[in-house]
C-alpha cells in the first residue's frame, strides 16, 4: 500500500482534503435548500473519511480504516434519518428551504 | 429471649399508638380505651417479670438491639439498659399509667376524639419507656424529646380553646430552652469521654480523673441541669408546669405530675457520678430546688382552682427532689418521686372525679360540701392529702422527712427553706380538702341535683392509688431501707450511711409533723371554723394578690424576654429582611436583563445557528493552532 503514497505524496491528500471540508462548510452556509446542505455535510464527512484513510496507510495502522467504516455506517444512518425528516418537513410546509424554519425561535 | 421481652416491652404501646390513631375510629369509644389499656397493661407485666429477674440476680440486663451510629473512633449502639433505676421507674411509669389508662376510659368517654387521646398516651408511654430504658444519653434524649411532644399534644388536646393552644405551646417552647442545655450538655460529654454509653462513661469516671476533662464536666453538668430544670419545671422554667393543666386531668396526673416531670431527676440520678463530681452545680442544683419549692408552695397557698393548687404543690415538691439530688442523696430522691408519683396521682385523679361530678368547674370557691355525695373520692383524697402533707405514717412522711433530714445535716438555710415549704403545702392541701370536700355546697342548684359518685373504672384507680399513698413508704423505712439497699449499685459511692436514728432524728420527725399539723391547724380554723371562702379575683389584694398572680413571673418574662424578641423580630423583618430581599432581587434583575438580551440569540434563523457554529469552531481551531 505505502507505494501509493510515494507516488502521490500525503500533503496531496490532506490538501485534498481541506479543499473538501472547506467546500462542504461554505455549501452549508450559503445554500438554503436542506437537501443540498445535507450534501455538504456529507462532503464534510467524507473529506474527514479520506484523511482518515490517508493517514492509516501513512502510519501502517489499520485502526483509521476500521473507524472509517464506523463513521460511514454512522453517516448512512443519519442521512436515512435526516431524509425522513426533510420528507416530513415538505408535507407539512410544502418547501424545504431552512428560511422557512423558524417555528424554534426564542 | 430477652430481646423478644424487650420489644414486647417498648412496642406493645406503640403499636397500641398505631392502631389507636390509623383504626381508633373503627374501634369504638370503649374499644379503643380497651386496647390502648392493653398496650400498657402488657408493658407492665414485662416490667414485673424484668424487676423479678434483676431484683432476684442483681446483675443488670444489657440487650443490645442494633449498631447505631459509627463515626470512626466515636460509635453510639442502640442498646437496651434495664437495671435497678430504670427497672423502677418502669414499674410506676407503666403501673400509674395503666390505672390512668383504666380511668381515663371512663373519664374522656364523652369525648369525640377519645381514640385520639389513648393514642397520644400510648405515645408517651412509649417514649417514656424509651427514655427509661436507653443506655446512653442519645437514646435518652430520644425519649425526651417524644415525650415533650406528647406533653404538647395532649396539653392542647382541647384544640379549639386558644388558650389551651397557648399554655401547650408555651410548655413546648418552655422545653425547647430546657432541651438545648441538655443537648450541648451530651455534646460536651461525647466531646470529653469520646462515647455516651452511661456504663462506659462511669468506668471512665471511676478509674481516672484527668483535669482538663473536670473544668469541662461543670458546664457539661450545668448544661444537663438546665435540661432537667425545663423538663422537671423547676426555676426559671417551671411556668409551663401550671399552664399544663389545660390538659385533660387523666393527662395532668400522668405526664405533669408522676411521670414525665420527674424525668429530670432520672436524668441526674442516672449521671449521679458526673455530677458528683461537679460540687459547685450540685449546690447550685439544692438552692434552685430548695427556692422552687418554696416559691411554688408560696403561691400555691391562694391559688382557687382546684388544679393549679395541685399543679404549685407538684413544682414544690419536684423542688424538694432536686434539692435531695443536689446534696448527693439520690436514693432519697429517688423515693420522694415514687411516693410523690403515688399520692399526687390520687390526687389528680380525685380532683378530676370532683370535676367530672360538677360538670367541669374547677373552681373550688364554687365546690364544698362534697364528701356526703362522692364518699370513695373524698376518702381516697384524704388519705392523698394526709400522704403529701407528712402525717405518718402515710408515704409522703417518711420521704419527705428525709430530704428534710438530709437537708438538716448538709445545710441548715436549705433545710428551713425546706420545712417552710412543708408547712406551706399541709396548709394548702388542706385548704383545698376543706373548700372541696366540706361545709355546704355553694355551686349552682342544677349542679347540686346532679352530684354522683364517680363510675367504678374511675374510682378503682383512686383506690388502688390511694393504698399505695398510705403504705408507699414501706419500700424504704429509716434505718432499715429497701430501696436503698437494691439502687446500692447504681451510685458511684455508696448511699449516705442510712442516718442511724438518735435523739437529732426524732426530734426531726417530731419538728416535721408539728409543722405539718400547724399548717393543717391554720387551714382547719381558717375555712373550717371560721366557714372563710377565698375573695373573689378583684376583691383580692396586699401581697396575697401578688401570690396570686404568682409573683407576675409570667409578666415579667413578657416584658424582659419575648417582648424585646418580639420587637427585635420586628426590626429584622422591616429592616434587614427587606435590604436582603432588595439585594437578592437585584440579581434576579440582572440575571433577567442578560437574557432579554440573550434571547434575541435564538432567532429561530437556522442559517445563523449554522453560521455561529461554523463561527465558533472556527475560533476553536484559530485559538488552539495559532495563538496557544
Amino acid at each position: 500500500m505505502e507505494h501509493i503514497l510515494k507516488e502521490i505524496g500525503v500533503e496531496t491528500y490532506l490538501y485534498l482534503s481541506a479543499l473538501l471540508f472547506s467546500i462542504g462548510v461554505f455549501g452549508i452556509l450559503l445554500r438554503r435548500n436542506a437537501i443540498i446542505m445535507f450534501m455538504s455535510i456529507e462532503i464534510m464527512l467524507n473529506a474527514v473519511n479520506l484523511l482518515l484513510v490517508a493517514f492509516s496507510t501513512f502510519h501502517q495502522d489499520a485502526s483509521g480504516q476500521v473507524f472509517v467504516f464506523f463513521s460511514m455506517a454512522v453517516a448512512a444512518a443519519e442521512v436515512a434519518v435526516g431524509l425522513a425528516i426533510l420528507v416530513s418537513i415538505f408535507r407539512n410546509l410544502g418547501s424545504i428551504d431552512i428560511d422557512n424554519l423558524k417555528n424554534l425561535k426564542g | 429471649m430477652e430481646t423478644s421481652f424487650v420489644l414486647l416491652l417498648l412496642l406493645a404501646p406503640f403499636v397500641g399508638f398505631l392502631s389507636n390513631i390509623f383504626f381508633g375510629k373503627q374501634l369504638g369509644k370503649t374499644g379503643s380505651g380497651v386496647l390502648g389499656t392493653l398496650a400498657v397493661v402488657v408493658s407492665f407485666f414485662v416490667s414485673c417479670y424484668f424487676f423479678s429477674q434483676v431484683s432476684g440476680s442483681k446483675q443488670p440486663i444489657n440487650v443490645h438491639l442494633f449498631d447505631w451510629i459509627s463515626l470512626g473512633k466515636f460509635s453510639i449502639n442502640f442498646d437496651i439498659l434495664l437495671d435497678q433505676l430504670s427497672l423502677l421507674w418502669l414499674l410506676f411509669v407503666t403501673g400509674i399509667g395503666s390505672l390512668i389508662h383504666i380511668y381515663s376510659i371512663s373519664y374522656m368517654h364523652d369525648d369525640e376524639n377519645i381514640h385520639k387521646f389513648f393514642a397520644y398516651l400510648n405515645l408517651f408511654i412509649f417514649f417514656m419507656i424509651t427514655l427509661v430504658v436507653g443506655s446512653n444519653l442519645l437514646i435518652m434524649f430520644i425519649g425526651w424529646e417524644g415525650v415533650g411532644l406528647c406533653s404538647y399534644l395532649l396539653i392542647g388536646f382541647w384544640h379549639k380553646n386558644q388558650e389551651y393552644n397557648d399554655a401547650a405551646k408555651k410548655a413546648f417552647i418552655m422545653n425547647r430552652i430546657g432541651d438545648l442545655g441538655f443537648l450541648i450538655g451530651i455534646f460536651i460529654i461525647g466531646y470529653l469521654f469520646n462515647t455516651l454509653d452511661f456504663n462506659v462513661i462511669k468506668q471512665a469516671v471511676l478509674t481516672g480523673s484527668n483535669p482538663e476533662v473536670a473544668g469541662w464536666l461543670s458546664i457539661a453538668t450545668l448544661c444537663l441541669f438546665i435540661g432537667a430544670s425545663g423538663k422537671s419545671a423547676q426555676i426559671p422554667l417551671y411556668t409551663w408546669l401550671p399552664d399544663a393543666m389545660a390538659g385533660p386531668t387523666p393527662v395532668s396526673a400522668l405526664i405533669h405530675a408522676a411521670t414525665m416531670v420527674t424525668a429530670g431527676i432520672f436524668m441526674i440520678t442516672r449521671l449521679n457520678f458526673l455530677f458528683d463530681l461537679t460540687p459547685d452545680v450540685q449546690n447550685i442544683i439544692a438552692v434552685v430546688g430548695a427556692i422552687t419549692s418554696l416559691v411554688a408552695a408560696s403561691i400555691g397557698l391562694v391559688q382557687n382552682d382546684i388544679k393549679k393548687v395541685l399543679a404549685y404543690s407538684t413544682v414544690s415538691q419536684l423542688g424538694l427532689m432536686f434539692l435531695a439530688l443536689g446534696l448527693g442523696a439520690y436514693e432519697v430522691a429517688v423515693f420522694h418521686v415514687i411516693t410523690h408519683a403515688f399520692f399526687k396521682a390520687c390526687l389528680f385523679l380525685g380532683s378530676g372525679s370532683v370535676i367530672h361530678a360538677l360538670h367541669g368547674e374547677q373552681d373550688m370557691r364554687r365546690m364544698g360540701g362534697l364528701k356526703g355525695a362522692m364518699k370513695v373520692t373524698f376518702l381516697t383524697f384524704l388519705l392523698a392529702t394526709l400522704a403529701i402533707s407528712g402525717i405518718p405514717p402515710f408515704a409522703g412522711f417518711f420521704s419527705k422527712d428525709e430530704i428534710l433530714m438530709v437537708a438538716f445535716h448538709e445545710n441548715k438555710v436549705l433545710w428551713v427553706i425546706a420545712a417552710v415549704a412543708s408547712i406551706m403545702t399541709a396548709f394548702y392541701m388542706f385548704r383545698l380538702l376543706y373548700l372541696t370536700f366540706f361545709k355546704e355546697f355553694r355551686g349552682t342548684e342544677e349542679q347540686k341535683h346532679h352530684l354522683h359518685e364517680s363510675p367504678m373504672l374511675i374510682t378503682f384507680p383512686l383506690m388502688v392509688l390511694g393504698v399505695l399513698s398510705v403504705v408507699g413508704g414501706a419500700i424504704s423505712l429509716p434505718g432499715n431501707s429497701w430501696l436503698n439497699h437494691y439502687l446500692e449499685p447504681i451510685f458511684a459511692h455508696a448511699p449516705h450511711e442510712a442516718h442511724h436514728l438518735g435523739t437529732t432524728e426524732y426530734m426531726l420527725m417530731a419538728f416535721a409533723v408539728v409543722g405539718a399539723l400547724i399548717g393543717i391547724g391554720i387551714a382547719y380554723s381558717k375555712y373550717i371554723k371560721k366557714s372563710e371562702v377565698p375573695a373573689e379575683d378583684s376583691e383580692i389584694t396586699g401581697f396575697a394578690k401578688v401570690l396570686y398572680n404568682k409573683y407576675y413571673v409570667d409578666e415579667a418574662y413578657m416584658a424582659v424576654i419575648v417582648k424585646p424578641i418580639y420587637s427585635l423580630s420586628k426590626f429584622l423583618r422591616d429592616y434587614i429582611e427587606t435590604g436582603l430581599s432588595q439585594i437578592i432581587f437585584g440579581f434576579g434583575a440582572v440575571a433577567d436583563g442578560l437574557a432579554l438580551q440573550g434571547k434575541k440569540l435564538q432567532n429561530g434563523n437556522i442559517g445563523f445557528y449554522l453560521f455561529a457554529f461554523v463561527f465558533g469552531l472556527c475560533s476553536v481551531v484559530f485559538y488552539l493552532f495559532f495563538l496557544r
